[in-house]
């Protein structure tokens, strides 16, 4: 994802004014693509609702994962990640991408990047790819996030930038399930704490960039899971190759590997049991635990069979689309 | 001087309260040391892990007030995984043993917990004040504990913590009998706080001058604080959706009436724009405005406000304020100081302040010297206007949110501009720079910035001369942060004795090795080299030729610190 990016800005050292407004072009086009979106999210948004996974029109797969927005309703299971092979952990880059990743701004920035091409960059906002830029705090950061969606859930801005109109849409469809479910707190929510069994590097993850547990789940597969790949500096633009061969394995196959959250009582749950907006307001941290370990988590264990069949279902009304 | 009695001279040097002239001072003559060091009461540690608590105890055994910053700058922007480091525990622990008088502790990225909170309460019988920046790892339990024991507790202030609200009766905490607040903020609090226990806290604190209330206190509430506390300075607002109605409005326009004293005014962290015409009653007075958390707030209800803040010295206000309200803010406030444009929107990558709204401000505001800027774009004709307009700067920060973007106009890179900025700034202690930039900015750096202290580098340069160019002319350079520049082992290498007279150095996503830092580490044995290793690939006895992702080193005296995480290494 990296890679794309800063391909986008026109790199540091080689080249001048050319790249960047080959830069400009490529936005352009881009945020065309992007409006396609919502008219798909809307449509997928019913489904998901009744399965409480929550509506991802701020997330799922990009354009090249027309099947993630049909299985953005399916509650995640265990099953959903992917088995990890020879690596117990891959921390890489950073544990920030996320909170980069817009919110909403544009559907599956990170994952258009991802799965496209790493030369497209994916985003108009460029500026929020790069990890740690703009350089404001985290707390300024989290604020401003929870004010927007705040304000965007009351009513819509419309304040005449360009993009905007696509991006409040999106940020309804994030927002109207996180508001529907939870309508209490305004979700001073921020970074919460991930860890995973065997990993040195414990991380952090941005809920406020993620309006589902699709692409909170692929964010934390990026972080942990996927091979690790030098994050991409100005000078390596043209060697590094493109990451993650295998699309997000979240839709397939059955895992080593389970994702929980400890909630404010202090209980260890499997996280995708409730809807996200719940999630949100009781989830203190997370934990990618062994599935061995998770088997004690028994009052939260799903009924794998009924999620198979809700899944199926999903899947083929999503083919549809 | 020798002929003077020791308490005649620790009299004198009463007088010299800067930590800087008192470095100096003690750096005359061994008695001078002396008296200085036992005489000190006031010590600023601006990298805990330079210097271990115990020495600092023996030094100053008289040492009341302690300020202490821990994670490196970049930690702010989520470059630095959480569990680096930047623990205060062992410090508190060393002064409880050794029965320091602590009063006043002051932290700044560092780590605490509710443990230490409780430690702190109960260890300094004369604990006064407590100033936590950016710092997390605690929750409210630790506050309500300080609430509980510190008798005399004058000052909580919590600026931007991470702290995990379990919504306790904090507040609730403070006895009855405590009657010394003088400062209270905590207005990054995200819970709620018990009303009542707070109506009563600020009606017993006669001395209370700066109260920074959070989101949870509506307007109501507010107007009754204010009845009770007519004498405050500092007023941090919290969260006002609806339109009051008028009985609470005008109860509000009454209190403010009363409020006759406060200079400074902060919060508005959802704000009706409706009740900021209350709130015109005591802008004339006001010199320091900070509406950075006030997105609702902006266009004419902005600008409005501002055409009342004549005596303005510090302001701090999101993008949507435009360029138009910066112009209004340039004719408006000529006593401004410092003013700090942050975005609205970071995410989408659109800024809603350009060059016009900067250029506007040097040339409205002779007394401005420090700027934080964050705008979609800039030109060199710009900076150069600008550099014309305040050689005054001190402190000049601009972040283009696209952070390799060209003139905007001439599509050049922007060295001649910020190049303008450092000639003509001659007393400019802090710089960052965003947009495209090649080696010929450090050059100019190098040749022009002498007083530099500070400066932060991104996505810029083209060569490891940039780095040298820097490293070679900045005399008073202090504190070097670079992340994704193409700057190499020669760069790293080319001066190793300079970094022993600076804080630290980061660099992250440049093109340093692994070998390039084992052989600084190897030249260099009174610095730490902290490599942070976030992939597996990486260990230590890899091939030397892999970059080091991220690097962080410093000079210190209290050899490899104890504390690393796994993913750190000392080499």
């Amino acid at each position: 994802m990296m890679e794309g990016c800063l391909g986008l800005l026109g790199g540091g050292g080689s080249s001048g004014a050319s790249t960047n407004k080959s830069t400009l072009s490529k936005v352009e086009v881009v945020e065309t693509e992007a409006s396609s979106y919502p008219v798909e999210a809307e449509l997928e948004l019913g489904l998901g609702l009744s399965l409480g996974g929550g509506g991802c029109g701020g997330g799922g797969g990009g354009k090249g994962k027309a099947n993630a927005w049909g299985e953005c309703g399916r509650i995640l299971t265990a099953k959903d990640f992917p088995s990890v092979v020879s690596q117990p952990h891959r921390p890489n880059n950073n544990n920030s991408m996320p909170s980069t990743c817009a919110v909403g701004a544009v559907s599956g920035t990170k994952r258009a990047a991802d799965s496209v091409s790493h030369d497209q960059g994916g985003s108009p906002t460029a500026g929020s790819q790069v990890v740690g830029w703009p350089p404001i705090r985290a707390y300024r950061m989290n604020s401003l996030v929870n004010q927007a969606k705040a304000a965007r859930a009351e009513e819509d801005k419309g304040n005449g930038e360009k993009d905007r109109s696509n991006e409040n849409l999106k940020k309804k469809i994030c927002n109207g399930n996180k508001t529907n479910a939870t309508g209490n707190e305004k979700g001073h929510l921020g970074f919460v704490k991930v860890n995973m069994d065997g990993a040195p590097i414990g991380r952090k993850v941005d809920l406020n960039a993620h309006a589902c547990y699709e692409t909170l789940a692929q964010a934390l597969e990026e972080m942990f899971l996927r091979s690790a790949t030098r994050p991409t500096t100005i000078t390596s633009i043209g060697g590094e190759k493109q990451q993650v061969s295998k699309p997000s394995k979240l839709l397939d196959g059955s895992s080593e590997f389970e994702l929980t959250y400890e909630d404010k009582e202090g209980d260890w749950m499997l996280v995708g049991d409730v809807p996200w907006g719940m999630f949100l307001t009781s989830v203190k941290r997370l934990r990618i635990m062994r599935t061995s370990e998770a088997n004690g988590l028994a009052p939260r264990l799903h009924d794998r069979n009924e999620k198979q069949r809700s899944k199926a279902c999903l899947a083929a009304a999503a083919s549809s689309f | 001087m020798n002929y003077f009695p020791d308490e005649v001279l620790e009299h004198i040097f009463d007088f010299v309260t800067s930590q800087r002239d008192r470095n100096s001072v003690s750096q005359v003559c061994k008695p001078w040391y002396k008296i200085e060091s036992s005489s000190r009461q006031k010590v600023f540690v601006g990298n805990c892990y330079a210097i271990s608590p115990e020495r600092v105890i023996e030094r100053f055994p008289g040492l009341k007030s302690i300020t202490l910053k821990g994670k490196p700058h970049f930690a702010d922007f989520n470059l630095v995984p959480p569990d680096w480091g930047g623990f205060v525990y062992p410090w508190i622990e060393a002064f409880a043993r050794n029965n320091m008088g602590l009063e006043e502790l002051k932290l700044k990225r560092m780590i605490i917990s509710d443990e230490c909170l409780e430690l702190i309460s109960r260890s300094f019988a004369n604990f006064k004040s407590l100033v936590l920046v950016s710092c997390e790892g605690f929750s409210t339990d630790g506050l309500a504990a300080i609430a509980s024991n510190c008798s005399f507790l004058r000052e909580l202030d919590l600026q931007e913590n991470d702290v995990e609200d379990h919504r306790g009766h904090w507040l609730s905490c403070f006895p009855d009998t405590c009657t010394s607040l003088v400062s209270l903020n905590f207005a990054c609090l995200k819970g709620d706080v018990n009303l009542a226990a707070l109506e009563r806290l600020v009606a017993r604190s006669p001395n209370l001058r700066s109260l920074r209330l959070n989101h949870a206190v509506p307007l109501d509430i507010l107007q009754k604080i204010l009845m009770r506390a007519p004498h405050l300075v500092d007023l941090g607002v919290g969260s006002y959706v609806h339109d009051p109605d008028s009985e609470t409005y005008n109860k509000l326009v009454t209190a403010l009436q009363k409020c006759k004293s406060v200079r400074s005014l902060s919060g508005f962290l959802e704000a009706a724009p409706q009740c900021l015409s209350a709130f015109h009653l005591i802008c004339p007075n006001l010199t320091s405005l900070n509406l950075s958390y006030a997105p609702g707030i902006h266009g004419t209800e902005l600008r409005k406000l501002i055409r009342h803040c004549r005596k303005l010295q510090r302001l701090w206000i999101l993008d949507c304020i435009g360029d138009e309200g910066l112009e209004v803010v340039a004719s408006t406030c000529k006593d401004l100081q410092e003013i700090r444009v942050f975005p609205s929107d970071p995410f989408v990558g659109n800024a809603a302040v350009t060059e016009v709204g900067l250029v506007a401000l040097s040339s409205g505001c002779p007394k401005l010297h420090s700027i934080l800027y964050f705008c979609q774009q800039m030109t060199n004709a710009a900076l150069i206007t600008v550099a014309k307009n305040r050689p005054n700067f001190t402190r000049f920060r601009l972040c283009i949110l696209d952070p390799t973007k060209p003139d905007a106009v001439t599509n050049q890179p922007l060295d001649e501009g910020f190049g303008a900025i450092v000639h003509s700034c001659k007393g400019l202690r802090r710089l960052s720079m965003s947009g495209r930039l090649t080696d010929q900015v450090f050059l100019y750096i190098g040749m022009y910035a002498e007083q530099l202290e500070m400066i932060s580098i991104a996505f810029a340069g083209d060569t490891d001369k940039g780095m040298q160019y820097l490293l070679n002319g900045c005399k008073k350079l202090r504190k070097l942060e670079i992340r994704d520049c193409p700057f190499g082992n020669a760069a790293l290498l080319m001066d190793v004795g300079k970094y022993e007279t600076m804080r630290s150095l980061w660099m992250s996503s440049c093109n340093v090795t692994l070998g390039g830092c084992k052989s600084l580490a190897k030249k260099m044995p009174m610095l730490n080299v902290e490599i942070i290793n976030e992939t597996d690939q990486m260990d230590i006895s890899a091939d030397d030729r892999q970059k080091a992702e991220k690097m962080f080193l410093y000079r210190t005296l209290a050899g490899r610190r104890k504390d690393t995480p796994e993913f750190v290494w000392t080499l």
